[in-house]
């Protein structure tokens, strides 16, 4: 598999051709915006939190494949999880896509493991990492 | 294509190593051009002579070393500006383009902009020639017009002249845009910006290495370019500007160099261009860029034109005729930037990297311009005299494999 196919894995462009959780979240209680000024991506994460614990989310914004199934995939894996686990995951997500090329893959991420290819493509970090940053500002905020 | 002409271009590409290199594996395909170019070998060769032979500082030594760097350093000026059809004496060397228009930003504009003023630019502008006026009219209390372009990516004239009256003092365009890739009607602008007494400055940077350049036949007041999209090294770049407008701009970087006299509280500045040249140049960069646009100037320009014109107008209607493509705008030289249908265009970029070809993607330091044209962003195939059809196939091979991804 060459590595351009190994970074859109199917999952990828699945979450990007068909968005889980993709809109306006009716009853958000919080909400935090993150955007890319130099490609112009731009992601936004919508929770709601009962008790301590991610009851929905959503995404909405515009961006590369990358930065859509990464919006759309952590709100399938934020759903269920109090801020500690939800955290621990966001942070599981950076530590894979910021690893070395050939480094083994975690277990217990998921979907999120698809990510894995964008350890051959520093460039295409960020792409990832918008979505990253906006739940993690949604979560302490 | 004939035989002269394929012989011509394997000469060519032949002199530029870098062709050499193998990207992912692949044959580079390098369609990135805009964003900066490939050096010949006799360019890399005299940015060595300078660092082998030349190792002295320019215009403050009496020793030997001395001496040669600073006759090597103005016999490029004078190179440079024989390039540009221009005196030594008008052409200031500096980092680049955006260093050459923030020198007129700063030095013009704070002595000739002022409350009620104005200073117009086109809708299809690099930041690099848009923020520099953004900031300078905010300072000095002056407006920014925008001037409108149509679909095609050409400046509306008609539009323009409405623009235009007693309170504009500067005109600022790209010559050859770096996303449409349209050219500008410089002369036709240059008589309405002196019809009401403004002053014309040309963003020359994708022009210098396609278009042959003579400020005065051009008829602006100021010429910006870069070295490095003309073939030569990184952080180059000439200020061209009458003699008697830099004869009355203040300097804007102060240091050595750039002075007459100093005394503890108080220093006299040089003429023009030294006054603009604060601190040690990049001397080894400004002898390269004298030595890349000699080695242009040798190639045959017609054949180079003939070459560069056919290659775009195939690369144009090829891309227009692949499934999902949108050309952006009606490009004319060097350029062409398009969109993929439902593909984000960093998407694009990666896959096709992977074919060994390199283009550029986001919005080429031209947001303003992507909202005129109703898109995110885009992706920018950019040429050069060394560019041929296999880099052209390479791309297009790329794009059936976005499709295949994006299926």
């Amino acid at each position: 598999m060459s590595d351009a196919l190994a970074l859109y894995q199917a999952t990828i462009v699945d979450h990007d051709r068909h968005p889980r959780n993709h809109g306006p979240l009716a009853g958000a209680d919080r909400a935090a915006t993150v955007d890319n000024p130099l490609c112009g991506d731009v992601v936004t994460i919508e929770l709601r939190v009962d008790a301590g614990v991610v009851a929905a989310a959503a995404w909405t914004g515009r961006g590369c494949a990358l930065a859509r199934a990464a919006g759309s995939m952590l709100t399938v894996a934020l759903a269920g999880l109090d801020a500690t686990a939800a955290h621990a995951r966001l942070d599981a997500l950076e530590a894979l896509v910021c690893a070395a090329p050939d480094a083994p893959v975690p277990d217990g991420l998921g979907e999120l493991a698809a990510f894995a290819g964008v350890r051959r493509f520093a460039s295409r970090r960020g792409c990832v990492l918008i979505a990253v940053r906006a739940a993690r500002a949604c979560l302490s905020g | 294509m004939e035989a002269d002409a394929r012989s011509d271009l394997a000469a060519w590409r032949a002199e530029v190593p870098a062709l050499a290199l193998r990207v992912r594996g692949q044959r580079l395909a390098y369609l990135d051009n805009a964003a900066t170019t490939l050096m010949a070998q006799p360019v890399i060769d005299a940015v060595a002579r300078v660092a082998t032979h030349l190792p002295g500082n320019v215009h403050r030594g009496v020793h030997a070393l001395a001496e040669a760097a600073d006759a090597a350093f103005e016999g490029a000026r004078a190179t440079i500006a024989r390039h540009l059809r221009a005196r030594p004496d008008e052409v200031v060397l500096t980092s680049g383009t955006t260093a050459a228009i923030n020198l007129v930003a700063h030095a013009w504009g704070r002595a000739n902009l002022g409350p009620g003023d104005a200073v117009v630019v086109s809708a299809l502008e690099h930041h690099a020639n848009l923020v520099p006026w953004q900031a300078v009219c905010a300072e000095r209390g002056a407006t920014l017009r925008i001037a409108p372009i149509d679909d095609a990516g050409r400046i509306d004239l008609a539009a323009l002249d409405a623009l235009l009256d007693a309170r504009v003092k500067l005109i600022a365009v790209a010559h050859l845009s770096n996303v449409v890739g349209t050219i500008a009607p410089i002369a036709a602008i240059a008589a309405r910006a002196h019809a009401v007494g403004a002053r014309l400055l040309v963003d020359g940077a994708q022009a210098l290495p396609h278009l042959a350049i003579d400020v005065a036949a051009l008829g602006c007041d100021f010429y910006a370019c870069s070295g490095h999209k003309a073939y030569g090294p990184t952080g180059t770049g000439a200020l061209w500007g009458r003699a008697e407008l830099l004869a009355a701009m203040p300097p804007w970087q102060h240091g050595g160099e750039m002075v007459a006299a100093v005394e503890a509280t108080r220093a006299r500045y040089r003429e023009a261009p030294a006054r603009f040249e604060a601190g040690t140049p990049n001397i080894c960069g400004v002898i390269g860029l004298a030595a890349a646009l000699d080695h242009a100037a040798a190639r045959d320009r017609a054949a180079v034109a003939a070459h560069e014109a056919r290659l775009h107008a195939r690369l144009r209607r090829d891309l227009a005729a692949t499934p999902g493509v949108r050309v952006l705008g009606e490009p004319e030289a060097a350029v062409v930037a398009f969109t993929v249908a439902g593909v984000h265009p960093h998407d694009v970029a990666t896959i096709v990297d992977q074919e060994g070809v390199c283009v550029r993607s986001g919005l080429h330091c031209a947001e303003p311009l992507h909202a005129r044209l109703g898109v995110d962003a885009s992706v920018r195939a950019s040429l050069a005299y060394y560019n041929d059809d296999a880099d052209v196939d390479a791309l297009l091979a790329g794009l059936a494999r976005v499709r295949e991804v994006f299926a």
